[in-house]
Parts: structure tokens; sequence; C-alpha cells
């Protein structure tokens, strides 16, 4: 077997240095009831080809977003991600090591992870943000739980505007910690408004900009409403190239900012492994879930970088610790670091140009195409649509016809929710004028 | 330091009229070894004798500080917030956690005095 | 803790031991290299972009217009960057890396390739079911092999770790207790042995349970009798990994299957373990109700310096129901994603623990790892992996103290009493052992044991490299007893950097790079 480096003569002479006859002497603290001897019904070892082409078998069975037009978005985006980005992650030295638990030896990790914190706090106009999170989703529930050790409050007002699997995750992470979640119906229209219904008993209000129909909104009032009454605003975004064209959370007052990196360096990958970003104001630092690399110096004065505040985290504080979390999204956060350090300032801003372009130049086709409807009056590079028949019955039509219109709003909230006929409808810089083509033509015939 | 009095749990107290000053002892700093961080109970919280007080944290610990008496917290050392190492240093003195208006003086008298607590530590090592 | 404490008041030399006086610092292959943020070279980009054009605007009045902050390079100067910064890691690629309780065994790159393939890395996770049947097809394979290693009947695929993984277990464990109560359960405490990972107490906690520690006995296994002692209504389950922190098999597992369960309590495994025994023992035989398997462990997906990782949990026909959204299930059309309680029929979802499906880039890699072994190899795997942790033990059991009688299963675990009255601590044993060129074993874990050395060789190391490992340890046991302590305070000398100063970045924390704001600026 290709991975194993012992051969038989090693196996014996190691077995004959340990003083026992066979392997399963070795395993004798097992239980007789408890040793397998059966036959699974699984395949024997195959050459590396033969795997290949099982594999490989499976993977022509998908349609790649590559291959035809596609809108999808929704939470993950189909972004270029440049050549070097891939390469530099697939060095052994970043891919092959662990948590770097040994300075002296991880310097690289740490560098990168201190990197990273900046970028995620720059970018979204925050103090401080951690090493990452498994996802936007996950961040998001982790905010909310921030929020409740912060305010000492337990209840938690989720917007409609917030994508509904990050507020299914936060209902469920939250179901057994006494927090008491306050889920707003879905904000087709981008009008809510949650000022009003912040309480003493509010510990955080959550929103999400753009919004998951496609707003863009200025919280800056809810901050200040949040601000007075003594809650935290906590701000998702899911698509993090719009921070490179819309004022950040920060700059609007949020306390925490969670968001998903994918875009950024990571491929859609059939929905993970993605990263999630979770920043905050500096002084709710202690109170932050997840690993933070912070800045030290050597033993000779030397600046370098160590895994900081520790205390918080569970392999000390145990039941007592911020999260359970323990292996993070590492590689992705460096692979999200490599994209933005080559965009730089001017290409990250430049890129989410490129994006709202492409979004204004599909909706004004959109507008003109019958039975279409744009829901979104602002957006960044997504948006909603309504459509004169069911948005699912017309996605799965124009797959028919290799074109991946977008995401139908009931498969995100469920067939029951009264949104058969809203479509989301996503693009970015690698969507091409005859794509939008071939999306307003195709509607226009599915629809008729 | 006649008055002061110590917990198993290697709290210290140092009563003066109704105000009973409370911190960790040295062997405690020493036990926990480089303190990074204390997070100070708020002004105006009811303690009972045990009631978590304060954490105090290493670089690679956290230790949870009980009460060694029952009391209203009425002062906190904000001095530890710019300098934990006072702790370290200076446990009995500049590293103090916080100040409680006592409720009830019979909790003292389930404290150890200097020498016993110092025969229970020689006990501990 | 370490014990470990730095006189601070010690002048710090400028440069390290055996070093030579270089214009840049560098040292040869070994290269300095300042933040990206201070390389910055304002005008140069690593992405040639079109031009937008001047195009209407529908961000509402909401453009961001203060810079951000974010650092220009072209791409030669960023590949360099990341090169150097990767240079200064250790990683298996490069030897040895015995971190106990980790599994740090070799990442065949077959994997890598195939993750990279278009129909897996460019698939929407929200396609129609009808463009992804490739995808779900191989996370149903997966499944299946899931489950028949385990010999456990379901599988919840998203958790995205370990720790994720042991949220779902509990959760799952939660939402069975109140479905049997008809509300909130009563039972409040979930039983971990004092020498489990820290994620055990610390999921139990996030799913509103108390933890309750149960002691190991002198055989390093949980104390049945002190376990059994705890057992009445209020106990919601008990969390065992098994093979255990200790690299122990729990070999009252049955026996405590049965008892956990004639209490009304639900059994949690912790599966990280699992390498040692994979398709030698189904946890399922054990009478446990569910165990997360770390693909990222076990089956050979990268840690890349910290993660993603992968922690599907399987779960016994009790739990199963509760498994959360979303699943895979195979009809007559081929496989679709059930992805709403809505639609899950007669089971009883307890929620959703992450946006999408999971992490489907680790299910590739640990799928192509489960076809190359097959069952075959698998075996081959527990066996190697045991027998390198045995024969490591034995080579070092003469010089070293091992914590407990008896063969060992994938890891091998020393105390410090061979150290005693040395100067020498577990600590500066460890950072000795990365000037020979290895990654330290895991210190100062399972909790149970003093001053601990754990020892986790996996089965993709050569005999050769266990040799060498031996000889090494070896001889720095041997400096130890000639009571060159000082040399030891002083590893490692050879690295990048020296010891860090842990403390005083955990009291005044520096989390990001600030810009030096230039003084006539500031004054203003």
């Amino acid at each position: 077997m290709r991975y194993l480096p012992l051969t038989d003569n090693d196996r014996a002479d190691m077995l004959s240095a340990i003083g026992v006859r066979s392997v399963d002497e070795l395993f004798v603290d097992v239980p007789e009831a408890a040793r397998f001897d059966g036959d699974f019904d699984l395949s024997d070892h195959m050459a590396e080809y033969q795997v290949e082409a099982k594999i490989a078998a499976l993977a022509g069975r998908n349609v790649s977003t590559a291959d035809v037009p596609s809108f999808l978005g929704a939470g993950a985006y189909r972004h270029h991600i440049p050549a070097s980005v891939d390469h530099l992650v697939q060095r052994g030295e970043f891919l092959t090591s662990y948590t770097p638990y040994q300075p002296e030896i991880s310097q690289g990790t740490l560098q990168a992870l201190f990197e990273f914190q900046t970028m995620v706090a720059l970018i979204t106009g925050m103090d401080v943000a951690n090493a990452s999170m498994y996802d936007g989703a996950t961040s998001c529930a982790e905010a909310v739980l921030m929020a409740q050790r912060v305010t000492r409050r337990n209840k938690a007002i989720i917007s409609g505007g917030v994508h509904p699997h990050y507020r299914e995750v936060t209902e469920t992470q939250s179901r057994y910690l006494d927090i008491e979640i306050d889920a707003r119906p879905p904000d087709l229209g981008g009008l809510e408004e949650l000022a009003g219904d912040i309480g003493e008993d509010t510990a955080c209000v959550v929103v999400q900009n753009p919004g998951v129909f496609g707003h863009v909104r200025d919280f800056g009032p809810l901050a200040d409403a949040c601000r007075a009454a003594g809650a935290l605003l906590v701000v998702v975004v899911t698509e993090a190239v719009s921070l490179g064209a819309v004022r950040s959370p920060g700059e609007m007052g949020a306390d925490i900012v969670v968001a998903e990196g994918q875009s950024l360096g990571n491929a859609q990958g059939f929905g993970g492994p993605y990263v999630g970003l979770f920043a905050a104001r500096e002084k709710y630092v202690r109170q932050m879930p997840g690993r933070l690399a912070g800045e030290t110096v050597d033993e000779d004065g030397r600046r370098g970088w160590v895994l900081t505040l520790s205390t918080r985290e569970q392999h000390i504080r145990r039941e007592k610790a911020t999260s359970n979390i323990c292996t993070n999204s590492g590689l992705c956060a460096l692979a999200f670091t490599i994209h933005l350090s080559l965009l730089g300032e001017d290409g990250f801003r430049k890129l989410a140009a490129l994006n709202h372009a492409h979004a204004v130049a599909l909706a004004s086709r959109l507008e003109s195409v019958a039975g279409v409807e744009v829901l979104s009056d602002t957006f960044f590079n997504e948006f909603a649509i309504r459509l004169s028949g069911s948005a699912r019955e017309a996605v799965d039509a124009l797959a028919a016809r290799d074109i991946l219109a977008g995401v139908p709003a009931s498969r995100l909230y469920g067939s029951d929710a009264g949104l058969d006929d809203i479509l989301l409808v996503a693009v970015s810089e690698l969507t091409r004028d005859e794509d939008m083509d071939a999306l307003c033509s195709g509607l226009t015939e599915v629809l008729a | 330091m006649a008055n002061r009095k110590y917990s198993q749990d290697h709290e210290w107290v140092e009563v003066e009229g109704e105000t009973g000053m409370i911190g960790i002892s040295d062997y405690a700093q020493e036990q926990l070894g480089d303190v990074v961080f204390v997070e100070l109970p708020d002004v105006g919280k009811m303690l009972d004798r045990g009631d978590e007080a304060a954490v105090v944290e290493s670089v690679k610990a956290a230790a949870e500080v009980y009460a060694p008496v029952g009391g209203e917290v009425i002062e906190v050392n904000d001095a530890l917030n710019g300098d934990p190492s006072l702790v370290n240093t200076d446990a009995f003195g500049d590293g103090w956690f916080a100040k409680l208006r006592l409720t009830d003086p019979a909790d003292l008298d389930e404290l150890m005095d200097e020498a016993a607590y110092k025969t229970y530590c020689e006990g501990l090592d | 803790m370490s014990g470990h404490s730095k006189d601070l008041s010690r002048p710090a030399p400028t440069m390290a031991a055996g070093a030579v006086d270089t214009v840049h610092g560098h040292q040869g292959l070994r290269l300095e290299e300042p933040l990206l943020f201070e390389i910055d070279n304002p005008g140069a980009v690593g992405v040639d972009l079109p031009d937008p054009g001047a195009t209407e605007n529908r961000l509402g009045g909401l453009e961001r217009h203060a810079p951000i902050g974010l650092p220009s390079a072209s791409e030669p100067e960023i590949v360099r960057h990341y090169t150097r910064l990767s240079q200064k890691n250790y990683a298996i690629d490069m030897g040895t890396y015995p971190l106990g309780s980790c599994t740090m065994k070799h990442n065949p790159r077959l994997n890598e390739k195939m993750v990279r393939l278009p129909g897996f890395a460019n698939l929407h996770p929200m396609q129609p079911d009808a463009t992804t049947q490739g995808a779900l097809e191989l996370i149903d394979n997966l499944a299946h092999w899931l489950k028949e290693l385990t010999g456990m009947p379901a599988v919840a695929m998203s958790p995205a770790a370990g720790a994720h993984g042991e949220l779902c277990g509990v959760m799952a464990i939660r939402a069975a207790l109140d479905d049997r109560e008809g509300g909130p359960t009563s039972r409040r405490r979930i039983l971990v042995p004092d020498s489990a990972h820290g994620t055990n107490p610390a999921t139990a906690a996030a799913c509103g349970f108390t933890v309750d520690a149960i002691p190991s006995d002198a055989r390093g296994r949980v104390d049945v009798k002190a376990f059994a002692d705890k057992l009445d209504d209020d106990v919601a389950g008990i969390m065992i990994t098994n093979p255990n922190t200790c690299g122990l098999f729990e070999n009252d597992m049955i026996e405590i299957a049965g008892l956990i369960h004639d209490a009304g309590g639900y059994f949690y495994c912790d599966g990280a373990n699992f390498n040692a025994i994979v398709s030698r023992v189904r946890p399922g035989d054990l009478g446990i109700d569910c165990m997360h398997i770390n693909l990222h462990k076990t089956f050979s997906t990268p840690h890349g310096g910290g993660g993603p990782g992968a922690g599907p949990v399987v779960l016994s026909d009790a739990l199963a129901p509760f498994a959360p959204t979303p699943w895979v299930v195979h009809g007559g059309d081929g496989f679709s994603l059930v992805e709403h309680g809505a639609d899950a029929g007669d089971a009883k979802p307890f929620g959703r623990l992450k946006g999408f499906h999971g992490q489907m880039g680790m299910f590739v890699r640990a799928y192509a790892y489960m076809l190359s072994h097959g069952r075959d190899g698998l075996r081959q795997v527990a066996n190697d992996a045991v027998l390198n942790a045995n024969y490591v033990m034995a080579q070092l059991s003469d010089v070293m103290t091992a914590a407990f009688d008896g063969p060992c299963m994938h890891e091998c675990l020393f105390d410090d009493r061979f150290l005693k009255d040395s100067g020498v601590t577990t600590l500066d044993f460890a950072k000795a052992m990365i000037d020979e060129g290895y990654h330290p074993m895991t210190m100062y874990f399972p909790l149970v044991v003093h001053g601990a050395m754990l020892i986790e060789p996996t089965e993709t190391e050569s005999r050769r490299e266990l040799d060498n490992f031996i000889a090494v340890v070896r001889s720095l046991v041997a400096r130890v007893q000639s009571g060159d302590s000082d040399a030891f305070a002083a590893a490692p000398r050879l690295t990048p950097r020296r010891r860090l100063d842990e403390t005083a970045a955990a009291r005044s924390p520096v989390l990001r790079w600030t810009p030096e704001i230039p003084t006539a600026e500031a004054a203003e």
C-alpha cells in the first residue's frame, strides 16, 4: 500500500523488539465481543489511477458553474481565484502543518494569521478579528452567544434580511442556552425597521448587508438605537467582495461583524470548506470565540507571533470557554489572505466595482423581460426578482438548457414560506454579456 | 498582619471595620505564574461567601477567585486592569482585588489565620 | 500550566546564538520577512482586472469612500512573501510530527488533485439536484463507508470539525431526551472523564448541560465504580474518548454503555482516536449512541495550520431521527437533498449546524483516501499505527517513564518522573526536540498525568524515521542525566524565532498591524 512505509520485514522486527508474536497481541485490551473479524461491504484497495478514474467519473456527473452561465449566489459566489493562491496554499509547509501551538516552528502560519486578522479588521471596519470560524453561518451564531456574554441579556432580534441558514444555525446553537431568538419574517422589500423593538432585554440585533434579497442599507441609525439601549449591533456580510464597494459595517457603528469569506480565495466547492470571518470592537476581545494570533518578542528581542488570550478557549477553560471551537478554517483563511493581498487596495475596489457594474447591467436587462420584476431598488452583485411563475420550476427548466439561473427563495426558506415566485440572481466579474443574454432569453421562453 | 485571614482556596481577606479587602495569596500567584489578566466583579454586586468574585488568568491557566467572605462589592482595584503583574509582585498589597462591605462577620470564623494557613500550604507541597 | 516563566529583566541580545551578522538578518536559507503591510508597494497590483467603465450606481448612496488600508504588491512580491512565510513552518511533509491526539499522518496529494476537479471545485451548493448527482452520490458513498466502518445505522454529514461533531451529537442527545420526556428534559448533567479533550466539557456546556467529571483509575481508564456511583435520573449522558487520551482502549466500554442506558442516558463516543481501531473495532458493537469522526485525522485530510476539518457524526437508531438538516436521500430519481424540517417526513431534526451541506472538500479527500486503502488497507492502517506507537514505547521505556503499564494503542504516554530533580521540565524537553529537527510531542495533556508527553507516530512513519526519532529522544534523555539543564532551558536555538514571550502577548494584546502615524500628522 503506497501510503504505508512499513514492510513485512519491518513489522516482524518491530514485533520482536516489542516482545510480542503478532500485532493482535497489541489489541489485547479490546474485549472479545468488540473485535471485528467480519467482512465489510466495502471495496479493496485500489491503484492511484483507479481511484482517480472512479472519482473523476463522479465529478463528471456534476454541471460545473465554469461551463455554463451561472447566476447562483445566496451566500456562495463564483469569483476568479488567481493561480498563485492555490499554488501557495498547497505548499506542504502550510498544507500539512498543525495548529501553531509551537510558535518557534510555526511563525509562517502565525504571521499569515496576523495578516489575516488585520485584513479582516480593515475590510469590516472593526478593531480586531479572530483567526477564523467554520463559516459565516456559525460565525453568526457565535456572535449572538458573545452578545449574550457581553450584555448579560438573553434576547436576540434577527432581521428578515439575514440569510435563513444563518438564522437557523443561530437558532440551533442558541436553543439550549436560554437565548430567546426573535426572528423576523423574510424582508423582501428591505424596509424592515427594528429600532423600535429593542428592549431592555435585547442582547443584540442581527442584520445583514447587503441583505439576503440584495438590499444595501444604512444601519447607522440602528447602531445608534442599539447603543442607546445597551444592545449590540451584529452585522452579517455573506459576500465579502461587497466590502470593497459598500460602506463598512464598522463605519455604520457595528459592534460585531461576521462574514463569509469564501468569495476571496476559496472555491464554491459545493458548500465547504469555507471561512467564517469574525471581527469586533477591541473592548469585547476577551469575549470573542476562536483563536487569536498576537505580536510579541522572542528571547533575543526579535518580533514574532504567538497564539494568545488562550484562556478563553476550550483547551484551557473547558466548560467555561467562550466556545467549543478547536479546529477552524486555517487554510481557507490563508487563501483569503493571499487573494486579498494580490488584489490590494485598488484591486479589491476594482473587483467590487466590476461586480456591481455587471449586476446593474443585468438588472436593467431583466427589467425588460416579460414576467420578471426586479424587486431590489439597491443591491451590490445580487438581487431578487419576482417571476410570473414558480421560480423553482423556471430554474429547473433553465438547468435543462444548461443555464444555472439563480437560487429560488423557496430553496432557502422552504416551500411553505410563500416565496415561490422569488428568485435570487447573482453575478460576478466572471459574468459575460452572453451569459446575461442567455438568462434573459431563457427566462423569456420559460415564462411565456 | 494579624487581621488577615485565609481560605483553603488561597484567597485572603483583611478586615477594617465593616470593610473587607480581598485578594489571592503569594502561594496562589506563584502556582499560577505570570498573571496576565484579572476579571474583577462589578461594584454593587452582592456576593455570598464562596461565590465567584473574580477570575485571574495566566498564559496557560485561568482560576476562579471565590469570595472568602460575603458582602457587597464597594470598590475594585482598577490598577489591575493596567498592570495585572501587581498580583505577582505584591499579592498582599497593591495586588488586591476588591473591597466588600461585609454581610456577616461570622464568615471570618471559617477562615484560617496566618500561622494555620502557612501550615496548610506546607502540607500541599 | 507550563510552570515556565521567563526573566524579563535580562537584556535582550540582538542576535540568536550561533547566528552570523548579516545585513538584513537573513541566515542563509532562513530568510527574515516583514509583514505584507510593511512591504506595501503603492501602485503595484497582483491581479489585472478590466476597467468596470462608468455605470449607474445602485448602492443607494452607501459607497465606501474612506481608504481601507490594504497593502499593494505585484504577484512576484506576493509569491515570495508567502513562500518565505511557509519556510518558517514545520510540517508532516518535512518530518515526523508525533503530536499525540492529533494524528498527523501523511496527506496524499491525490486527494488534493481530486478535490480540485472542476466538477467539485466549481460546484455551487444551491444548484438543482439534477446538476449535482455525482457530488450527492459521493456524499452517499462516503456515508456508507463511515456507517460500515463504525457499525452504526446513520450518519450526520454536516459538522465542520470534531468539536462541531460533538455539538451535533450532544444536541441529538438533548433532542432525544426532550422528545422522550415530552418537553424540556429534566436531566442536567453530562459525565466527562477528567482525561477528556477540553472540547468535551465545552460542548456539554454549549448544549446547556453541567459537566460532572469522572476520575480516571490507576490503569488510565474511566473508573467504572466512580462512574456508576454518579448515575441517577439527572444524568443525560456520558462522553468518552475511545481509545482514550492516554492512548488506551477503554476496555469497560460495553459495561459503561449498559449502565448509562439503564440509567436512561445516552453514550457519546469521541472518535478523535478512531485511527487506532479503524476496521478492527466497530464502535457500534460497543453500544454507543453517537460518535464523531475527524476526517482530518483518521482519513488524512490536511490540517492546514489549524483547519479546516470535517466531523461527521454516526448515530444509533435512537438518535438518528434527530439528526440536523440537510441530508442526502436516494430515490427513484437519483439522489436529492432534504434541506428543511418540513420535508423531513417522520424525522425530527434538531436544527441546522452549518450553512449549506457540510465540508464537501473534505469529503472528496477522505473518500479518495478510503478508496485508496480499501477495507484491507484500512485494517493495516490501524495495525501499523498501533505497532509504531508500541515500538516507540518499547524503545523508550527504559529511559523515560511510561505513565501506564501494558501495550498502548496508537499513541504512547510518558510522564515527567524521568525528569525529576533534573531542572528540566517537559516544556524544556520538548523545545530541545525542535533543535533536533522534530515537532514536539503533545505536552501537558492529558491532564491526568504529571508533565505528560503524548507521542503519536501514526502509521505513515517508516522504520528508519522511527529509529531516528528514538535515537534523538534517547540522546536527549542522556543529556538530561548529564545535568546540562541550561542547554534545555535555552532551547530552541536554531529556529527562526526562539522562545516567545507569551506573557507579554497576553498582557497587552497586539492582534493586528496598525500603521505608524507620522508625528506631524498625529500632532494635528
